[in-house]
């Protein structure tokens, strides 16, 4: 796979306009479509216990965070709050975007624009730039979420391992969308149509998020920035640690699932602030699958697959020396193994276009 | 002149469910609602051209499997975004336990 002069990830240069992997046939293991419906089904009960658990526990840490503020303890109780706030609403604005963990969708449009604004998400931008990463994961000039273009920034990777640095510029990228300014690259994944209500979700966040700074400044504490708003840059480290795992160092341009993302298992506290995304393969071929199915939909297709790795620490030791070694040599990418009797991965050159 | 074309039996689909047909260079998506009424709209979604034939029906809306844009099969009308455009529909008639639509 040469990288070749005009390798570039921006969303309006040259490989923008030479990728077709819009309408590629991207690769997904065989499983009985029967199976898959069973898979696919929503159910409000599994939904509401999960989602309505995580929302309880923020509300309790929230309290406990009043009832210990002033004191030493605020500390570790604000680490716990600010883990299920910002780390487990990273999980869930992404679980209901893809509309799948409720069957009634007032539900799940609810949970979303709650979670959005739990991470300081743009609701409408992120569905559209998720949009676009499902439709050509990981391939160049065209998915807006590559975190790891190559060669990869190791200072900046190990900043964004605590997520502030991309939380900041998300809050940024706030304020630049409620005076209604859009760059060209959010431009080529976001319809016309969608500018309006993109527009008005930015200046509802930074309303509320004004109203807060108010209180903080009315009551001469810090204690309401603390419950909202702060632990999104303070508490979203885990998801972003677990985050990372999704498709660093792997395969870039190639439309097959299994080559550019990764499966690992994980213990069932982080499964449940990540919401399953650990089974990040059985996730993207196939997005309709809720997140408490994908632990079977795994079973249903793992021997189609290339080995999960056996933990977290597993991935990270796998992964930390092929990126730093895509510094020097950004054309390095780990090669996941497919078992005796997978399908074959297809085969894509991407086509490129001369910079003009 | 109405071009009436078999497109499968009435068996073939599930209550709930839908079937992929392709006709020629043209390709449909059948429907077989929960209150057993059958439904017929273009086969792939409008909005990044994948087949719906994968996808989840609900009630009387299908989801396309890949980014979970939904119509109401009944009427085509795009329902969630990413979907934009509406899907095309089509006149069915169940004949001899077979599913007829109009071309």
């Amino acid at each position: 796979m040469p990288i070749d002069a005009c390798r570039d990830y921006s969303l309006t240069g040259p490989n923008a306009k030479a990728s077709g992997f819009g309408s590629a046939e991207w690769y997904a293991s065989p499983a009985p479509r029967k199976r898959i419906k069973e898979l696919m089904k929503r159910s409000d009960r599994l939904a509401l216990t999960n989602y309505g658990t995580w929302l309880g526990l923020v509300v309790a840490t929230g309290v406990l965070l009043v009832a210990v503020w002033g004191t030493a303890w605020a500390w570790p109780v604000a680490l716990v709050y600010g883990v299920f706030y910002g780390s487990g609403a990273d999980s869930r604005w992404h679980e209901t975007g893809h509309g799948t963990p409720f069957k009634t969708r007032w539900l799940n449009d609810a949970f979303y624009h709650l979670a959005s604004f739990m991470s300081l998400r743009n609701p409408h931008l992120w569905r559209w730039s998720h949009t676009r990463h499902h439709s050509e994961t990981v391939i160049v000039g065209r998915d807006p979420e590559i975190a790891f273009p190559r060669p990869p920034s190791i200072g900046n990777w190990v900043l964004n391992l605590l997520y502030i640095p991309a939380i900041t510029k998300e809050l940024g990228k706030m304020v630049r969308i409620a005076f209604g300014n859009l760059t060209e690259a959010e431009k080529s994944f976001l319809p016309e149509s969608e500018w309006p209500k993109t527009f008005a979700a930015s200046r509802a966040h930074l309303l509320v998020l004004a109203l807060v700074g108010l209180a903080a400044v009315t009551l001469q504490s810090w204690l309401p920035l603390f419950l909202i708003g702060l632990p999104t840059f303070y508490g979203s480290w885990l998801h972003h640690i677990l985050a990372t795992t999704q498709h660093a160092g792997l395969a870039e341009d190639v439309p097959d699932h299994r080559m550019n993302s990764r499966t690992f298992y994980l213990n069932p506290f982080f499964r449940f602030i990540y919401s399953n995304m650990n089974y990040h393969i059985e996730h993207h071929m196939y997005p309709m699958v809720p997140f408490y199915n994908l632990p079977a939909l795994h079973e249903e297709i793992k021997a189609d697959c290339p080995p999960a790795y056996a933990s977290l620490l597993a991935c990270y030791r796998e992964m930390v020396p092929a990126v730093m070694r895509q510094q020097a040599d950004p054309n390095h990418y780990i090669r996941r193994p497919l078992p005796a009797g997978a399908g074959a991965t297809p085969t894509y050159e991407r086509p490129v276009i001369a910079a003009e | 002149m109405p071009n009436w074309v078999r497109a499968c039996g009435a068996n073939d689909v599930e209550a709930e469910d839908l079937v992929r047909f392709d006709h020629g260079d043209r390709t449909f998506a059948v429907y077989r609602s929960p209150d057993d009424e059958y439904f017929c709209t273009e086969g792939l979604c409008t909005h990044e051209q994948v087949h719906l034939a994968d996808g989840l029906v609900m009630d009387y809306e299908i989801e396309c499997p890949k980014h979970n844009a939904t119509f109401d099969y009944r009427t085509g009308e795009a329902k969630r975004a990413p979907a934009c455009v509406n899907l095309a529909t089509y006149p069915v008639k169940i004949e001899n336990g077979s599913v007829w639509i109009e071309i």
